[in-house]
């Protein structure tokens, strides 16, 4: 591995954060082993790792949330032990959390000023100056009397990194801090972070997302599995990256087969909107052909009306204007159990919220859509001997890794609740599949595994409908490409496009308009190479 | 990078710091030895408790302190030895508990039954007094053949309370309407109106002025055994047990309940209606509560005829309900027995109060300080470390969330 | 290398902003155009109501402003019933028409929804008074009113300061009930007001101790617990009431009752003098009680830090503040006010205490606190409406008018369910008002 030469130049203890053997156990399971992360005031660390790799727990050990099992905390050489959030402020760490740790009903000088009142009395004109100066200094331009809910993702992003700089925090950790905004909030973000590192701030950046890293990062620090495996320069490459982060060569092009587009269209959504629960339209005026035997991803930043899409196609979310159709029936008044009995499949997007029962049996998780039906029942008593039969068909076939099938879902591994949601949608005939963010929170081995069901259905003749985040998984699956932004397909295009393209439209940049500049940028940077 | 350490294949490390996965809630489906060691541990110190409550409110004793020891532990061996004797000692006294048993157990199925379906159903008391007044009216005006009246009567209260309930089914399925406020609401309608329905004439007894109903027909009383308390309505409470533990355990409907109940996002992705299966839940339990009602207002007294309609002819059912059902986890056996353990309390709590003159008020405090160690199993295990590591459901949701 | 690896945009056109930062055109949303037509159609209702009384309408409405023992004594108004009735019907008319069309913009639903409640109020009331041989007495109203609201505020109250903490209080009728039966013994072993007053505080607490320790300690259900701890102050106090004070009524049930305390000057005031101005301690304390509560709760740290953990319980403890401290002090501190409101029923009516004394009052106190919306204020008005339609209730006997007065009894309660179901304005919880907090 790659040594600091200035660390090693230095005689006295560096300034710094240090964790030396941080190891952190739930039950059986090692979250943390043994990890060692040396946190430099000037420098933006890194810390790259798949989901679940162990990131965010060391992150709440480091921040007070959670107590390590062993290992040592220094500052600046000076060992500290962090029991609470309030010490690790104490410490001059600061945290801007994947979900907001915001008040929604709170104004932004409320938040701010939430654990640090400094006496009995709520001074709110300290604060609101407090917000202004600081807002100020780093170009932020929130107003200090803005009530959060109101207030567009990015910004209460940055109401999160107020709180943090109104602390003086020194050590600034960043968890995920891009998953929910655009690729134009994401460079903004990126440009905000640079200007904290040069003022001597240390920061913590915390993503799975390799061209941030390389964007961002003074130091790589990569983690699997709950250890260190690697420390990288900035300049290695994305497939190097990607390696060590995996731990073997990763190749997520999925074999399959030219996609048969001939024949009806299968799922037909005509100028469908959904208006949202405030009254904001949320999707607006779709139109979309999906055929048997295809796969058509919906590529999108977070929030852009994708995920009311699909649940409006499963109806599960009322319908404002439009309709649509199932193989020629309009189901746009069908209840969702109709659609389901037509054969709608749906994966949903938190499959903990939306896609099993935690309590339930993998057993009966399995019959959760279809329970009333033969031969599950007969009348309306349950056939508790044919759902156990069936489980244990389904558990062999999609090799989900449980106990029994009398264990409760809960219990098993992210990668295995998700083949329990998949096996349950794919153990009978679909006409439509609509599978949103299949692959979200599981480990490389599912991946694998899924992508190539879902292929396996697209080549049964189903119409499969993939909504995704992950530019990588959509270029990897689809057949066809369907960019959603601001609620509105932006364009559809073939799979080949390019990065840089898709990236364009996802910020609402139409496909003509994003192919013409991905061109002259390239052309840019042929000529800053030649 | 020394490879020491594995971690495990099965999962992915815990997401933001909360516990991976909790324990499996019923893996182990066996006899359910630690609920029933909680259990015990709560009525041993409820029962400390209220010895020391009895005997710490005595003047009696507290003015003779000289005695203090003879005086306290006679109060306590009295006082106990009479509700033992009164809730078990004999054959009349046992089946004298099984008929205040009755009530308790058709309630508590009522309320456990909402609890599955993640409802709290705290309108027991409302359903039951509507289960109360049309069993009542039709025993003492319909005037039907032996048999019919009955039959008719246990129908007709079982419906009032099932549309009693169903309203708050309907009303939080249709605007989302909180059922604890609506329930807690419901009560107080259901009694006024009870009150107002017993100023009529169509309720009023003849010549009377208090507000009190005539008595109930002989054909429309539940029929006991000879020389006994144990009627039909125990026999219906058993019955309505079984059924609810089918219709939980062994059917679609009860599946769908289940599931609406653990994650009404998961249950409505999967296509179940979660409004029509809240309404569904909550018809059944207002049934259930509902029967309860007809227990009181048709199962006979100890001269033989069952107490006439008053204002407060069920007593406080709807509430002692919630305390079975917590003391059954909201499952059917549970249930069953949590509503003998209560109703041989208040058994022996009748003879607690006339034969060691000791408020029969005292089996409430009894009743409620049992289920608060039940229902707070960290609270038994730090005061009886000897069953730490044991991990106890309650059968209740752990949140309750915002009242609208 | 100049060029990012993320696409720039140097020479595109500004990409329309996202979803989120620009709301397009704003419809009315389904559920607020149900609300609206709901009000709408509830207050149609009302003034055809008033329309059908009117066939029983006859003869003049006589309202009494003084009672026989006020020092000065103003004169009987006498409104024509028939017309007083039509025009206020036809106001409701009007209001409900206005929400139904969905003209109304700004301000003015407020105004039509104030306008249609003051005109039902009084059409109902001058179709009760048309034609009885007796006035309507308006300042027993007030004053009745009021002395019914005095615990009702309290208990809201009481309630704000759990609720706004996450914590649901659904035993806010056992508190009332220890501390009504406390106030009672001590006051009469001590005969002092102030003792009995600071004892029923502390039982207060003592059951708020039982709650917090339960919710917070233990994560008991919340709703469950309220309704265990009801069950058992209504055994607790029956029991001792039973063995230890029945049988010794006049030592131990015979509390001093507190007396009216004029404030001097004030208490002159023609009508309102009397209604207003003339009452016990603990009603004064009352209006006090609001008053600090608000300011408490947004006006200082402590109130910050409550409203913070009953919205977001972790964004507070990643700030450093104790979740379940915060939570504890603000179910101890709605214990005291929950003691306060109980020794009213004792101290404040006959100085004696009976089993089960409250009679649901704690639970009209905690519709209260729904229906004014976790607002101490608006909480506070809604105890006082309680207390008004009640107090009207028992007044509506005297007049022997035709309407049960059960019914009217019972508007409280319908009133609350009409509320929740959302047909008067979405209610809002606070966010995390029932969530046991789970740290990390």
């Amino acid at each position: 591995m790659t040594t600091q030469p200035d660390q090693t130049a230095e005689p006295q203890p560096a300034p710094g954060l240090r964790l030396r053997g941080m190891t952190k156990r739930f039950g059986s399971l090692v979250a943390n082993d043994a990890i060692d992360l040396d946190i430099e005031p000037g420098r933006i660390h890194c810390l790259l790792g798949e989901n679940g790799a162990g990131k965010s727990t060391l992150m709440n050990v480091l921040y007070g949330l959670l107590q390590p099992d062993e290992g040592e905390i220094t500052v600046d050489g000076e060992p500290v032990r962090i029991g609470s959030p309030k010490q690790a402020m104490a410490a001059g760490i600061g945290m801007v959390h994947q979900h907001f740790m915001l008040v929604d009903v709170f104004t932004v000088a409320e938040n701010l000023v939430l654990g640090r009142e400094g006496g009995a009395l709520l001074d709110m004109r300290r604060a609101r100056r407090t917000v202004r100066e600081l807002s100020d200094r780093y170009g932020f331009a929130v107003d200090p009397d803005a009530v959060i809910e109101d207030l567009p993702v990015g910004v209460q992003q940055r109401v999160e990194i107020l709180k943090a700089l109104a602390n003086d925090a020194r050590f600034l950790i960043f968890d995920e801090p891009t998953a929910v905004l655009t690729p134009q909030e994401t460079d903004e973000l990126i440009a905000v972070i640079k200007s904290l590192r040069d003022e001597g701030r240390a920061i913590v950046f915390i993503t799975h997302k390799l061209r941030e890293v390389r964007e961002l990062a003074d130091t790589i620090t990569v983690i699997r599995r709950g250890k260190v495996v690697g420390t990288a320069e900035p300049g290695e490459s994305e497939a190097k990256l990607a390696e060590l982060m995996v731990g073997r060569s990763v190749n997520l092009t999925v074999a399959k087969a030219a996609p048969a587009t001939e024949g009806d269209p299968r799922l037909v959504v005509r100028g469908l909107s959904v208006t949202g629960p405030t009254g904001v339209p949320v999707v607006r005026d779709v139109d979309l052909d999906v055929h048997g035997g295809e796969i058509v991803c919906i590529a999108g930043v977070q929030g852009n009306g994708q995920t009311e899409l699909a649940e409006a196609l499963l109806g599960t979310v009322p319908v404002s204007a439009g309709g649509v159709e199932l193989d020629g029936t309009p189901i746009t008044r069908l209840t969702p159990r109709q659609r389901i009995d037509l054969g709608l499949g749906f994966v949903p997007e938190d499959r903990q919220r939306d896609g099993f029962v935690g309590s339930f049996s993998v057993a009966e998780n399995l019959v959760l859509n279809h329970v009333t039906e033969p031969p599950y029942a007969s009348g309306i008593g349950l056939r508790v001997d044919r759902i156990r039969a069936e489980a244990l068909d389904r558990v062999a076939e999609f090799d989900i890794r449980t106990q029994s099938v009398d264990t409760p879902v809960s219990a098993l591994s992210g990668g295995n609740q998700q083949k329990v949601v998949l096996a349950r949608e794919m153990s009978r005939p679909l006409a439509v599949m609509i599978a949103n963010q299949p692959t979200r929170g599981v480990d490389v081995g599912a991946i694998e595994f899924l992508h190539a069901r879902l292929v396996a259905e697209r080549d049964r003749g189903t119409a499969v409908v993939i909504v995704s985040t992950e530019l990588d998984e959509v270029i990897a699956l689809a057949d066809r490409i369907v960019v959603m932004c601001g609620g509105r397909i932006v364009g559809i295009v073939p799979a080949n496009t390019s990065r840089e393209v898709l990236g364009l439209m996802m910020a609402g940049v139409s496909a003509d308009e994003a192919m013409r500049t991905a061109a002259t940028t390239t052309e840019d940077v042929n000529e800053v190479i030649t | 990078m020394s490879g020491t350490a594995t971690v495990p294949d099965s999962g992915a490390p815990a997401p933001a710091g909360k516990q991976p996965t909790a324990p499996p809630p019923r893996a182990n489906r066996g006899f359910p030895w630690t609920e029933l060691a909680t259990t015990v541990a709560a009525f041993v110190l409820a029962f400390l408790v209220g010895a020391l409550l009895m005997i710490f409110s005595d003047p009696k004793i507290l003015s003779q302190p000289q005695y203090f020891g003879y005086l306290a532990t006679q109060k306590v061996v009295s006082a106990y030895g009479a509700l033992i004797d009164g809730s078990v000692g004999s054959w009349q006294a046992i089946t004298e508990s099984t008929a205040q048993a009755a009530p308790l157990i058709c309630g508590g199925l009522g309320v456990g039954l909402a609890f599955r379906a993640g409802l709290f159903n705290i309108g027991g008391q409302g359903q039951a007094i509507w289960g109360a007044i049309l069993a009542a009216y039709v025993g003492f005006s319909w005037h039907l053949p032996p048999v019919v009246q009955l039959v008719v009567a246990v129908i007709a209260g079982v419906l009032g309370g099932a549309v009693w309930g169903g309203l708050v089914g309907w009303l939080k399925a249709r605007t989302g309407a909180h059922e604890v406020i609506v329930t807690i609401m419901l009560n107080y309608v259901a009694a006024g109106l009870l009150g107002y329905l017993l100023t009529t004439s169509a309720f009023q007894r003849p010549g009377r002025t208090d507000p009190i109903s005539p008595v109930v027909d002989w054909n429309a009383t539940f029929p006991r055994l000879a020389g006994s308390q144990l009627h039909l309505g125990f026999v219906l409470a058993l019955l309505a047990a079984v059924a609810v533990w089918w219709i939980l355990d062994r059917s679609t409907i009860g599946f769908t309940i289940k599931a609406v109940g653990a994650n009404p996002n998961a249950a409505a992705t999967a296509g179940m209606s979660v409004a029509r299966t809240t309404i569904i839940a909550m018809t059944l339990a207002g049934a259930l509560a509902g029967l309860a009602g007809v227990q009181a207002a048709l199962g006979p007294t100890t001269g033989g005829t069952p107490v006439p309609l008053s204002n407060g002819i069920v007593g406080t059912i709807g509430f002692d309900a919630i305390t079975v059902a917590l003391l059954g986890r909201s499952r059917p056996l549970g249930t069953v027995l949590a509503g003998l353990l209560f109703g041989a309390l208040h058994a022996g709590g009748l003879a607690m109060q006339s034969i060691a003159q000791t408020p029969l008020t005292l089996t409430t405090v009894l009743q409620a300080l049992i289920v608060m160690f039940v229902a707070a199993p960290m609270l038994v295990t730090k005061l009886l470390p000897f069953l730490r590591g044991r991990r106890v459901g309650t059968g209740v949701p752990s949140s309750s969330g915002g009242l609208a | 290398m100049s060029a990012p690896a993320t696409p720039a945009v140097p020479s595109a056109p500004t990409p329309p902003p996202p979803a989120a930062a620009t709301p397009g055109p704003r419809l009315e949303s389904a559920e607020k155009r149900r609300q609206r037509l709901s009000t709408g159609v509830l207050i149609v209702v009302v003034g055809v109501l008033l329309l059908v009384l009117l066939a029983s309408t006859h003869g003049a409405s006589r309202f009494a402003l003084s009672n026989a023992f006020d020092p000065v004594q103003l004169p009987t108004v006498s409104l024509p019933g028939l017309p007083t009735v039509l025009v206020c019907a036809v106001l409701c008319l009007l209001a409900g028409a206005g929400f139904v069309s969905g003209r109304l913009h700004g301000r003015l639903p407020a105004v039509a929804g104030t306008v249609a409640g003051i005109a039902f109020t009084l059409g109902f009331l001058a179709w009760a008074a048309a034609g009885r041989d007796l006035p309507f007495p308006v300042s027993n109203q007030f004053a009745g009113t009021l002395s019914l609201a005095t615990p009702l505020v309290f208990g809201a109250l009481c309630g704000v300061l759990c609720e706004r903490a996450g914590v649901v209080n659904v035993s806010i009728e056992g508190q009332f009930l220890v501390s009504a039966f406390v106030a009672a013994v001590v006051g009469s072993v001590t005969g002092s007001l102030a003792a009995a007053i600071v004892s029923a505080m502390v039982a207060g607490f003592g059951m708020a101790v039982l709650l917090a320790l339960f919710a917070i300690g233990f994560k008991v259900n919340q709703v469950v617990l309220g309704v265990v701890l009801n069950v058992f102050a209504s055994g607790i106090t029956g029991f001792l009431f039973d063995q230890l004070v029945s049988p010794q009524a006049e030592k131990l049930n015979s509390a001093p009752v507190m007396a009216a305390l004029p404030i001097p000057g004030l208490s002159k005031i023609p009508f309102f003098g009397p209604v207003l101005f003339s009452q016990p301690v603990l009603a004064y304390l009352a209006v006090i009680a609001v008053v600090l509560v608000w300011w408490l709760l947004t006006r200082t740290s402590w109130g910050l830090r409550i409203r913070s953990v009953g919205e977001h319980p972790a964004a507070a403890e990643v700030v450093g503040i104790s979740v379940t401290g915060v939570r504890w002090s603000a179910v101890l501190a709605g214990g005291l006010l929950a003691g306060l409101g109980g020794s009213f029923f004792t101290v404040g009516a006959t100085g004696s205490f009976d089993k089960d004394f409250t009679v649901g009052n704690g639970f009209i106190a905690l519709a209260a606190l729904i229906m004014g919306r976790w607002n101490p204020v608006l909480a506070a008005l809604m105890a006082v409406f309680f207390g008004f339609v009640t107090q009207m209730g028992s007044q509506m006997q005297t007049l022997s008018t035709p309407v049960p007065s059960q019914f009217l009894l019972l508007l409280p309660y319908v009133a609350t369910i009409i509320a929740v179901a959302g047909l008067i304005g979405r209610v809002r919880a606070p966010a995390a008002d029932g969530e046991p907090y789970e740290k990390g």
